[in-house]
C-alpha cells in the first residue's frame, strides 16, 4: 500500500523550513524507490512543533516534530526516531480541543474539493440549498454565533437585516484583513481549509439574496492570497461557485481583493471604502453596511472565522453549535497563543476556557523560561492582563466587565523583561501610524500621547503626565469615530492600572 | 507615518504599459487598488507620471489617485532595493526581541529602518504583523516569510 506522508504547506510552517523538508522527503522517496506519496496540508496549529511531518499508519498518523531537511532520511530508517511524537491526535494540546471550524485544517489537502467532501465539507451548503432564505438566517441567529472579528455582533441579526433590505444588488464581503498582532487564525484557515470559507460565503449569499462576494485579504499574507486564489478557481470548476451551485440552479460569484498595508482597513467601513478604490477612511454609522454598504448596497461584512463557522451550524444544526460555550458567548473560539510562549499555536475550544489554562496548560509558560508578567489579549487595541487576573474565563461579557476584550482571539505573552510604559507608548505610536486621519482625537491625540509617554519614560513629572495621558485616553475613547481611536486607550490604561510601577520610575 | 517623498524622474517613462494595465483592469468593481497593485508589482513602484494616466483611464481627478496612492503603505513612490526585508515590529514579535533584531539588521545592512542602502542592495522596512506570531520574530524577505529569525539568517538570505 502506498505510504502517505504529510507536510504542511502553511506560511508559518514554511517560515521555519517546511518547504525544504518537503523537498527532502520527495528526494528520499525517489532515492529509495518507495511506494509513497507526499501530501501538502495546512497546519495543525501545533506551531511550536513545526515543521511537523506526519506518516500515515493503520493506527493513525504518527507525527515528527521540528523536522529539518537533514533529519528526513533518518525518519525513513527508524519510525521510532527521537523526533517521534506518537499519534498526532493523541497529543494533549490537540486532543483536548473542540475543533469545529478547524476540524480539517492540517488533515486534508486544502485544494482538493474531493477530500473536503470526504471529510464532511459541503454538508452545510447542501442543507442550505433545501431551506428558505429566512430559515438559513434564523439558524445562524439561533446558533448564537457572534462576530469573530472582534466586535462580537450577532452574525444572524446582521444577515436578517441584509435579507430584509430591498435592493437590486447585495454583497457578501469577507474581512480577511487580519491585522491584529498575535492573530493568525484567518490565515491558517485560508491556507488550510479555504473551501470552508467559500462554503460559508455561498451560504451567506443564499440567506440574504446576494450573488456576489469579495474576500479582502491583507497584502502581508502572500501565501494565503495564492492559496485562496487557487481555491476559488477550483471552487468554480467544482460548481461550488458560479452559475449552478451544486447543480441547484443558484448563482454566486466570488472575487479576491488584496489590501495595501493599511491596518485601518480591518475596520469594516474603511474596508468597504478600500474595496471601492478609495482611501481607507472610516465612514460614519449610520447607515449600517447592512443597509448601505459596498457601492451603497446592502452588504454582509463578516470576519473569516464567522463565515467559516456557518457550514458547521447548517450541517449540524443551530442547537449543536449553541451547546458549546458559556453565557452569551456560544460555540467555539479559535484562540491564538503567541509571543514569548513555549508552545504557541491555535487552540479551538468552547468559550469559557480561562486565561491561565491557555497560558500555562497549553502554552507551558514563556519561551525564555522567565516568569510571565503580562499578556495582551485581543490584538494591539486589547488590554494587558496581569497574572492576578488569569482566572478570567474567555467570554465576551466577562472580558468587557474587566475592561478588556477578546477581540479576534489573540493572546500575546510577555515575560518579566517587558517595560509596560514602553508597551503603552507603542499602543499610541501604532495608533498614530495607522490612523486614517478622519477624526482629530485619533489623528492628533495619538501623537500627543506618544510625546507624553516619552516624558513619563524619561522620568519627567510622571504623576502629572500620567494623569494627562489618562485624560487624553478619555478623549480618544469618547471622541473617535471607530475602534482604532476608541480602543487604543485599552492597552494604555490597562498597562497603567495593572502595572503602575512602570510609570513612576525615573530612568 | 511621514513617508519621505523621493520621486524618481531621472529615467524615461513610458505611459503605454501603465495605460494597458489600467485599461485591462478598469472593468472591475472598484478598479483603482487592483490597478495600483498591478503597476506597483510590474514596475516595482508607482511612478509620479503614472498617476495622470490612471486618472485618465478611470475618469478620476489626478488628486483622487494621488490621495489613494499616498494613503496605503504598500505603494512605493520610488524603486526599492534589490532585496526587501520587511521586519515585524508588532507586539508578539516585540515579546521575542524584535527591537533588538531590528537594530542588528540596521547595523548589518548599514541602513535605518525605512531606508534603502546607498548601493541599492537592500530596503529595510517595518511591518505590523505577518501572522506568524507563534514563531516570532518574523520577517518577509523578498516575499518569503521567515520565523524564529535572527540577524545572521536574514543576512544569509540577502547575501544569496
Amino acid at each position: 500500500m502506498t505510504q502517505l506522508i504529510y507536510v504542511p504547506d502553511d506560511a508559518a510552517a514554511l517560515s521555519v523550513g517546511a518547504g525544504e523538508v518537503a523537498q527532502a522527503i520527495s528526494a528520499e522517496i525517489a532515492r529509495r524507490g518507495l511506494d509513497a506519496k507526499l501530501i501538502r496540508t495546512g497546519s495543525r496549529g501545533l506551531l511550536w512543533l513545526e515543521p511537523l511531518v506526519e506518516f500515515a499508519t493503520p493506527g493513525g498518523r504518527i507525527g515528527y516534530g521540528n523536522v529539518d531537511a537533514a533529519t528526513v532520511s533518518a525518519l525513513f530508517d527508524d519510525p521510532a526516531h527521537t523526533r517521534s511524537l506518537g499519534l498526532v491526535e493523541e497529543i494533549p494540546y490537540l486532543k483536548s480541543q473542540q475543533r469545529l471550524t478547524f476540524a480539517r485544517c492540517g488533515i486534508i489537502d486544502p485544494l482538493s474539493l474531493d477530500e473536503y467532501q470526504t471529510h464532511g465539507g459541503l454538508a452545510g451548503l447542501r442543507r442550505a440549498l433545501e431551506m428558505t432564505c429566512t430559515d438559513i438566517a434564523e439558524q445562524v441567529v439561533e446558533s448564537g454565533l457572534r462576530g469573530r472579528g472582534g466586535a462580537g455582533f450577532p452574525t444572524g441579526i446582521k444577515w436578517r437585516t441584509v435579507a430584509a433590505a430591498p435592493a437590486d444588488q447585495k454583497y457578501i464581503v469577507c474581512n480577511a484583513d487580519e491585522g491584529d498582532s498575535g492573530t493568525f487564525a484567518d490565515r491558517m484557515l485560508m491556507e488550510g481549509d479555504p473551501f470552508l470559507l467559500i462554503e460559508g460565503m455561498v451560504i451567506a449569499g443564499l440567506a440574504v439574496g446576494a450573488d456576489k462576494g469579495f474576500v479582502y485579504i491583507r497584502s502581508e499574507y502572500p501565501h494565503a492570497i495564492a492559496k485562496m486564489r487557487r481555491a476559488i478557481q477550483a471552487a468554480h470548476k467544482g460548481q461550488l461557485l458560479g452559475r449552478n451551485i451544486l447543480g441547484g440552479g443558484k448563482y454566486f460569484d466570488l472575487e479576491l481583493r488584496v489590501g495595501a498595508g493599511a491596518y485601518i482597513c480591518g475596520e469594516e467601513t474603511s474596508l468597504l471604502e478600500s474595496l471601492e478604490g478609495r482611501r481607507g477612511q472610516v465612514r460614519p454609522k449610520p447607515p449600517l453596511p447592512a443597509i448601505a454598504g459596498l457601492f451603497g448596497k446592502p452588504t454582509v461584512i463578516n470576519n473569516v472565522l464567522s463565515l467559516a463557522a456557518v457550514p458547521t451550524i447548517l450541517a449540524q444544526g443551530a442547537a449543536f453549535y449553541r451547546d458549546f460555550g458559556m453565557g452569551r458567548s456560544r460555540g467555539t473560539m479559535p484562540v491564538q497563543l503567541a509571543g514569548n510562549v513555549r508552545r504557541g499555536g491555535l487552540i479551538e475550544r468552547a468559550f469559557g476556557l480561562s486565561l491561565r489554562e491557555i497560558i500555562e496548560t497549553y502554552g507551558g509558560g514563556t519561551a525564555s523560561g522567565r516568569p510571565v508578567r503580562a499578556v495582551q489579549v485581543g490584538g494591539p487595541l486589547g488590554a494587558y492582563w496581569p497574572p492576578a487576573l488569569f482566572d478570567t474565563p474567555f467570554d465576551y461579557e466577562t472580558f468587557a466587565e474587566k475592561s478588556g476584550m477578546i477581540g479576534h482571539g489573540g493572546v500575546v505573552v510577555f515575560d518579566d523583561s517587558v517595560d509596560m510604559a514602553r508597551q503603552a507608548r507603542f499602543a499610541l505610536e501604532f495608533c498614530a501610524i495607522e490612523s486614517c486621519g478622519k477624526c482629530t482625537p485619533c489623528r492628533i491625540g495619538s501623537t500627543r500621547g506618544v510625546e507624553t509617554m516619552d516624558r513619563i519614560i524619561q522620568g519627567e513629572r510622571p504623576v502629572e503626565n500620567t494623569a494627562l495621558v489618562r485624560d487624553l485616553c478619555e478623549i480618544l475613547r469618547d471622541g473617535s469615530l471607530c475602534a482604532l481611536g476608541g480602543l487604543t486607550p485599552m492597552p494604555v490604561l490597562s498597562a497603567m492600572d495593572h502595572f503602575p510601577e512602570d510609570f513612576s520610575r525615573a530612568e | 507615518m511621514t513617508k519621505a517623498l523621493k520621486i524618481t524622474l531621472s529615467t524615461d517613462f513610458d505611459p503605454a504599459p501603465v495605460r494597458d494595465l489600467a485599461q485591462r483592469l478598469k472593468g472591475l468593481d472598484g478598479p483603482l487598488l487592483p490597478i495600483l497593485h498591478a503597476v506597483n508589482d510590474q514596475f516595482g513602484y508607482v511612478d509620479e507620471r503614472a498617476l495622470p494616466v490612471i486618472a485618465d483611464v478611470l475618469n478620476l481627478t489626478r488628486a483622487e489617485v494621488q490621495g489613494v496612492v499616498s494613503f496605503y503603505h504598500d505603494f512605493r513612490r520610488s524603486p526599492a532595493g534589490r532585496h526587501v526585508v520587511k521586519v515585524c515590529r508588532a507586539e508578539a514579535c516585540q515579546a521575542m526581541g524584535a527591537e533588538r533584531l531590528i537594530s542588528e539588521l540596521e547595523t548589518a545592512f548599514g541602513v535605518k529602518l525605512g531606508e534603502t542602502s546607498k548601493d541599492g542592495r537592500v530596503t529595510l522596512e517595518p511591518v505590523y504583523c505577518l501572522g506568524n506570531c507563534a514563531l516570532s520574530p518574523a520577517a518577509l524577505i523578498d516575499g518569503k516569510l521567515y520565523g524564529r529569525l535572527n540577524a545572521a539568517r536574514a543576512q544569509a538570505q540577502v547575501g544569496k
